[in-house]
C-alpha cells in the first residue's frame, strides 16, 4: 500500500472527497469558490435565503466581520494548530495591522503630513511591521513552552492595548478618523464606498483564499513537517536536526502577517479605528473559534471562524416569548461553545493527527 | 551468533597506515587499545577526559576513548553506570563539565542539537521518540530534511528547489525504508507500527540525517532472539554503507556479537577498553559486569 493510497481509503466527506478523480475535486472546489463569492445574495433564494441571513442588519457587512474573523482564525491556527505554541494574545497583531495602516494613512495620524499615503500603499508597510512585531515578540519568548508562553502573549497583547490607550501619538480612545478605503472605481463610482459592504467582502474572500492557498502550501511541505514534529516532540524533532526555534519564529511572523491582514482590511473598510476595537476578549473569542472548529485544521479554523462572527450576529431581532435573545447572545453562545466541546473535544471537524494526540493524552491521564 | 573476532589483517594495516612522523607503536597490537592514536586520521570522534557532574552526583568521571571510522563500537556497562550520560553528552544533549569532546577534529561542546545531526552525528533513543501522528515516510523525511535547503519562500511558492528537495527526499526515504524493512508500513501513521517496526523506523530516520556516525542507545531493548538477530544483521548491513556505529546496550551476547571493540563503564568511569575478547577476559569487568546476574540473557 502506497502512501497515498492509505490516505485516501479513510472514511467521512474527507476521505470520500481524497478518492474522487482531480477533475471531481476541482469542479467541486470551484463550485463551492463560486458558491462563496455569491454569499451577499443568499436573502435572495427563496425559503433558505431568510433562515441564513439576520434581519435588520446588512448582511454584506456581517459576512466582511466574518471575513476578517476567518483570516484570524487561519493566522492563530498556524500558531496553535500547526506550531502548538499557545498564543493567548494574537489581537496583537490584528491592532499592529490596523494602527499600522492608520498611522500611515489617517490625517489624524502625526506622520500623516509626510506620508499621506493611500491604503494600498500603506499594506506592504504594515504587514511587515505586523511580522516584525510577531519576530519581536516571539524572539525572547519562544522559548518558554506551554502556559508560560501563554501567559507572555497575553501581556502582549496588552501591552499593545495599553500603549494604544495612552499614547498621545497612538490617540486612545479618540483613535483614527478617515482611514481611505481600498483604491479602484467601476462607472466613475468607486467600488469600495462606504454604502456597500459586499466588495470589502470580496475583497476578504480573496485574501482567505490566498492565505488558504499560502498555509497549504507550507502545510504540505518541510515547514509543515517540521511544525508536526516540534508540536509531538520537540527534543525529538531538534535532535533530527530540525531548527525548532526558527521554525516557531517563523509560525509566529507568519501568524503575525495573517493577523496583519485581517487588521489591515478591518482598517480600511470601518474607516475609523480606536484602542476600544482591541480588546482582550477578542483574542480569547478567535481562540475559541479554533479550537471549536477543529484545531490544526484549516476547514476547521475557517468554520470556528465563520461560527464566532455569525452565531452572535443571528441572535439579533430573535426573541423566544417576550425575551430578546440578543441580549442573552454572549450566554447562548457561551453555552454552545461549552455544547460543542462537551461533545466534539477535538472540534466541529477535527484534524486527524490533533484527534489522536488528544487522546493519547486522554490515555496518559487516566490510564485504561 | 558470530565469532567475536580478535584483530583483523585490517585493524594490523591500519596500525601499520601511521604516518611516519608518529612513534611507532611498541609491542603487539593488543596493547592498540592503551596507546590510543589522538592524532590518527582514522579517529571519528574523540572523547577526552570528560567528566560531567550534576550537582554533586558524578556521572562521567574522567572518561576518554575514540571511535574509528568505519568501525562498530560498543558502549556498554552495567544499568546506572553512565551509557546514556556519555551518549547524550556526545549528541549535545548534556554538556561536560570538564575535558572536550571532538568529532572530526572539531569540538562539538556547545554546539545545538541540530548543529550536530547536521554536522554528522545521528541518533536514536532508548525509548523510541518517533512523530506518533505522522506516517513513516514523514518521519523519515524529517530526518531527510536536515539537509534540505528549501526555505520558507521557495517551499510557500512552490519554487523549482522546493520540487527537487521533495522528490529527492521523498526517494532517498523511501529507500531508507526498505533498507531498514518496512517500506511496506511507508503510509501508516507511525503510532501503528509494532514496537520492532518503531525501532527499525526510528533508524531509517536517523539515517536519513546522513550521518557519519550513526549512535543507537539500546536498539535491542524488549527484542526477542530473532529480532535480535535481525538487527545484529542491520547494523552489520549499516557499517558496511560506510558509517560508523556506536551501540550502547545491556545484552552482552548482542555486543559481542557484532562490535570491533568497546569500552566498559561502571560508575562513570570507564574500567577496561579493547576488543570483545579482550574486554571479556578482562577481571575488572567480569568482577564489574559479568561476574554479577543480569537481565542480558
Amino acid at each position: 500500500m502506497s502512501e497515498k493510497a492509505s490516505f485516501r481509503t479513510s472514511g467521512g466527506v474527507r476521505g470520500w472527497f481524497g478518492r474522487q478523480p482531480w477533475y471531481v475535486r476541482a469542479v467541486l472546489i470551484l463550485f463551492f469558490t463560486v458558491l462563496a463569492y455569491l454569499l451577499p445574495y443568499a436573502g435572495d433564494v427563496p425559503l433558505l435565503g431568510p433562515q441564513i441571513i439576520t434581519e435588520g442588519i446588512d448582511w454584506p457587512s456581517a459576512l466582511f466581520n466574518m471575513s476578517y474573523y476567518v483570516l484570524l482564525a487561519l493566522g492563530l491556527n498556524v500558531v496553535v494548530g500547526y506550531a502548538g505554541l499557545l498564543d493567548l494574545g494574537y489581537v496583537g497583531f490584528f491592532a499592529v495591522g490596523a494602527y499600522g495602516t492608520a498611522l500611515l494613512t489617517s490625517p489624524d495620524s502625526v506622520i500623516y503630513a509626510d506620508t499621506g499615503w493611500k491604503w494600498l500603499m500603506a499594506v506592504p508597510a504594515a504587514l511587515v511591521l505586523t511580522m516584525l512585531a510577531g519576530v519581536i515578540l516571539g524572539w525572547p519568548t519562544l522559548r518558554l513552552r506551554g502556559d508560560y508562553l501563554a501567559i507572555v502573549t497575553l501581556g502582549f497583547a496588552e501591552i499593545i492595548r495599553i500603549v494604544a490607550t495612552s499614547t498621545t501619538t497612538l490617540r486612545g480612545d479618540r483613535g483614527f478618523a478617515s482611514i481611505p478605503h481600498p483604491p479602484g472605481s467601476w462607472n466613475g463610482e468607486p467600488i469600495f464606498g462606504v454604502t456597500d459592504a459586499i466588495p470589502y467582502f470580496w475583497l476578504g474572500l480573496t485574501v482567505i483564499i490566498l492565505v488558504i492557498l499560502g498555509v497549504r502550501n507550507l502545510d504540505r511541505s518541510r515547514v509543515g513537517r517540521s511544525w508536526l514534529a516540534i508540536r509531538e516532540d520537540e527534543e525529538a524533532a531538534e535532535v533530527m536536526g530540525v531548527r525548532t526555534f526558527k521554525y516557531k519564529l517563523w509560525a509566529f511572523a507568519i501568524g503575525a502577517f495573517i493577523g496583519g491582514l485581517g487588521g489591515v482590511l478591518f482598517a480600511g473598510e470601518q474607516s475609523f479605528i480606536n484602542s476600544q476595537t482591541f480588546v482582550l476578549q477578542f483574542s480569547i473569542l478567535v481562540l475559541a473559534g479554533v479550537v471549536m472548529g477543529g484545531s490544526g485544521n484549516m476547514a476547521g479554523a475557517i468554520l470556528g471562524g465563520v461560527l464566532i462572527s455569525y452565531i452572535p450576529d443571528r441572535l439579533r431581532g430573535l426573541s423566544f416569548g417576550d425575551t430578546d435573545l440578543y441580549e442573552y447572545r454572549f450566554a447562548i453562545f457561551g453555552a454552545a461553545i461549552i455544547l460543542i466541546m462537551v461533545l466534539r473535544p477535538q472540534g466541529l471537524i477535527p484534524s486527524r493527527r490533533r484527534a489522536m494526540e488528544l487522546k493519547d493524552r486522554e490515555k496518559e491521564v487516566a490510564p485504561l | 551468533m558470530s565469532e567475536p573476532h580478535q584483530e583483523t589483517p585490517e585493524e594490523l594495516d591500519r596500525e601499520n597506515a601511521r604516518p611516519v612522523d608518529q612513534p611507532a607503536p611498541t609491542g603487539g597490537s593488543a596493547s592498540a587499545p592503551a596507546t590510543r592514536s589522538v592524532s590518527g586520521d582514522d579517529v571519528l570522534l574523540e572523547v577526552d577526559h570528560v567528566t560531567l557532574r550534576f550537582g554533586g552526583v558524578v556521572a562521567l568521571n574522567d572518561v576518554s576513548f575514540s571511535l574509528r571510522k568505519g568501525e562498530i563500537f560498543g558502549l556498554i556497562g552495567p544499568n546506572g553506570a553512565g551509557k546514556t550520560t556519555c551518549f547524550n553528552a556526545m549528541t549535545g544533549v548534556y554538556r561536560p563539565t570538564e575535558g572536550a569532546i571532538r568529532f572530526q577534529g572539531e569540538s562539538i561542546v556547545g554546539k545545538k542539537k541540530h548543529q550536530i545531526t547536521r554536522g554528522g552525528i545521528a541518533r536514536t533513543f532508548q525509548n523510541v521518540r518517533l512523530f506518533p501522528e505522522m506516517t513513516a515516510l514523514e518521519n523519515v523525511m524529517v530526518g531527510a530534511d536536515a539537509h534540505h535547503k528549501t526555505s520558507v519562500i521557495s517551499a510557500l511558492f512552490r519554487l523549482p528547489r522546493f520540487w527537487r528537495e521533495e522528490k529527492s527526499g521523498r526517494a532517498r526515504s523511501l529507500e531508507l525504508l526498505r533498507f531498514v524493512g518496512i517500506v511496506h508500513r511507508a503510509g501508516d501513521v507511525s503510532r501503528n507500527l509494532s514496537y520492532g517496526e518503531q525501532r527499525r523506523l526510528e533508524i531509517a530516520r536517523a539515517l536519513a540525517t546522513n550521518p557519519t556516525l550513526l549512535c543507537l542507545d539500546e536498539p535491542a531493548a524488549g527484542f526477542n532472539p530473532a529480532e535480535k538477530e535481525d538487527l545484529l544483521q542491520l547494523i552489520r548491513r549499516i557499517r558496511d554503507t560506510g558509517v560508523t556505529v556506536l551501540l550502547i546496550e545491556h545484552d552482552m551476547r548482542l555486543v559481542m556479537g557484532v562490535t570491533d571493540r568497546i569500552v566498559v563503564l561502571e560508575f562513570g568511569k570507564k574500567i577496561a577498553e579493547g576488543t570483545p575478547a579482550e574486554v571479556r577476559d578482562n577481571p575488572a569487568v567480569i568482577a564489574a559486569y559479568l561476574g554479577v546476574p543480569t537481565d542480558a540473557a
